[in-house]
């Protein structure tokens, strides 16, 4: 069976792998529908559970999971890339809600 | 399909609550319970002092739609007396009696009486028909516990898919646990209908890292086996727990302090400010009104619930093998691509709805009926203020 990794919010611009990916593997990104968004080339070995870019993604560019921001890029990202704490950094959650603008 | 209750909620399941204010008179209440078909028997193990929280926490239980009459039965010399819980109960207009075994003059004579007005109830509740209502008199509890990396990328979305759909369709849902909400501060306050219950959402958590930090914990602190897992950022680890609620705007935050109990006061997304500990957890939202509960566990679990019935629901496909007795949803076909998360999340309300129409989830069959009041640390709560 090819290899998957889920999008769980569409606005999301990485996917979770379902299982281990090797390098040179087959790998099916879906949607939250279960449509294939993308077939990409996996350079690099993808834990199960990890990230990976679904398009590229700039340095300084939010990491968005949930359809929320987890992180930003501290490096450019490519499609397919793996994607944890060696190029992406916490965004520094605001501590409060006036540094959020959100009080 | 549900129960009308005098204060107009719709009841799921039609239990008698024999309720023990205190563990004191715990043992007889059970005996009693055991006897009379329908009913249950819960108790709370604090003390006998009249702690607030804990009387909402019985209250709010005797109050659920869930239950169909209420019994108290109290030892005596408790400060948390009988009438404090009845009293509760008494503006909803559902049958309450009370007794106390000191001036009934022991067990026997005590049990006799309960007895009878179980015997009573049980006859009359089960004349009762179920009618049809609408979802919109529906509020859901969700839960996650024995969480693993399956957590956050099948279950909890799924059950999220199905929180969207009960809200879209008029339906109530509750989620609590503050510590897995730290980090997403700001994005739950963002979802906050209005600038109060976004400062509401900032106090909660705020105040929860602070007790945290009192017993030395960090709360913010990522270990090595959370990276190695998959989790980059503290945001990413509590949003796996936090989608598990859906991705609707937040109502408002339902306090349970010295002075308050809230419950929900209209359709929607709810936090409760509450506990991470998975059954006082649970208790403390169908305290407030919760009729159903959904519970995700990566790892598998028992619970079930003394007055609700609870749905429990696994992102991992080997747990929901080896844990099929406990585990009544398999949100595991997502991992091995043969679902969609949508598609999961569509048989997670499908289910919701059949429960609430009667169906006894696994651990209702294996009659369990776990139930733990939680009990806020007074010294804690002085320094925040509350007391």
């Amino acid at each position: 069976m090819v290899k998957k990794a889920i999008q769980i919010d569409e606005k999301d611009n990485i996917a979770t792998t379902t299982s281990e990916v090797e390098a040179g593997e087959a790998l099916e990104v879906t949607s939250p529908d279960g449509a294939v968004i993308l077939r990409p080339k996996v350079a690099e070995l993808i834990p199960f559970g990890h990230k990976l870019a679904i398009k590229p993604i700039k340095k300084g560019e939010n990491i968005v999971k949930y359809g929320e921001i987890i992180g930003i890029a501290t490096q450019p990202v490519k499609a397919g890339a793996w994607v944890n704490t060696h190029n992406v950094g916490s965004a520094r959650m605001p501590t409060s809600g006036k540094e959020a603008g959100i009080l | 399909m549900g129960y009308g209750r005098p204060d107009k909620s719709v009841g799921v399941r039609n239990h008698l609550l024999v309720l023990a204010p205190i563990d004191c008179s715990f043992e007889p209440a059970k005996k009693i319970a055991a006897q009379v078909d329908g009913a249950v028997a819960v108790t709370q193990y604090h003390g006998c002092g009249a702690d607030p929280v804990i009387v909402n926490n019985l209250v709010g239980t005797a109050l659920n739609p869930n239950v169909a009459a209420v019994l108290v039965l109290g030892l005596g010399c408790e400060t948390l007396t009988v009438d404090m819980v009845a009293d509760g109960v008494r503006p909803s207009g559902k049958p309450v009696e009370t007794l106390v075994l000191q001036q009934e003059g022991g067990t026997l004579k005590t049990q006799e009486k309960a007895l009878r007005i179980l015997q009573r109830w049980a006859q009359e509740v089960a004349e009762y028909r179920p009618e049809a209502f609408p979802v919109s008199k529906l509020t859901l509890a969700v839960e996650c516990g024995g969480s693993d990396a399956t957590s956050g990328l099948a279950a909890n979305p799924a059950v999220g898919v199905a929180c969207d759909k009960l809200i879209d369709e008029g339906g109530t849902v509750i989620f609590s646990e503050p510590q897995e909400m730290i980090g997403t501060q700001h994005i739950l306050a963002r979802r906050a209908v209005n600038k109060k219950v976004a400062a509401d959402v900032y106090r909660m958590i705020d105040e929860d890292e602070a007790r945290l930090k009192a017993r030395g914990v960090d709360s913010r602190w990522m270990s090595a086996g959370n990276i190695d897992g998959g989790l980059t950022t503290i945001e990413e680890k509590s949003l796996g727990a936090i989608r598990k609620g859906g991705t609707r705007p937040i109502q408002g935050v339902l306090q349970d302090n010295w002075d308050r109990f809230d419950r929900p006061t209209k359709s929607g997304l709810w936090l409760q400010d509450g506990t991470g500990w998975d059954v006082p957890s649970v208790t403390h939202m169908v305290a407030a009104g919760a009729q159903v509960v959904c519970f995700t566990s990566g790892q598998g679990s028992t619970t079930g619930h003394a007055i609700a019935p609870v749905i429990k629901i696994t992102g991992n496909p080997v747990t929901y093998q080896q844990m099929e007795d406990n585990m009544d949803i398999n949100a595991g076909t997502i991992l091995d691509g043969s679902e969609s998360l949508n598609s999961v999340g569509d048989r997670i309300y499908k289910s919701i709805i059949e429960t609430a129409n009667g169906k006894k989830t696994k651990a209702e069959a294996l009659g369990y009926r776990d139930y733990i009041v939680f009990c806020r640390n007074r010294a804690a709560e002085h320094l925040l203020g509350h007391c």
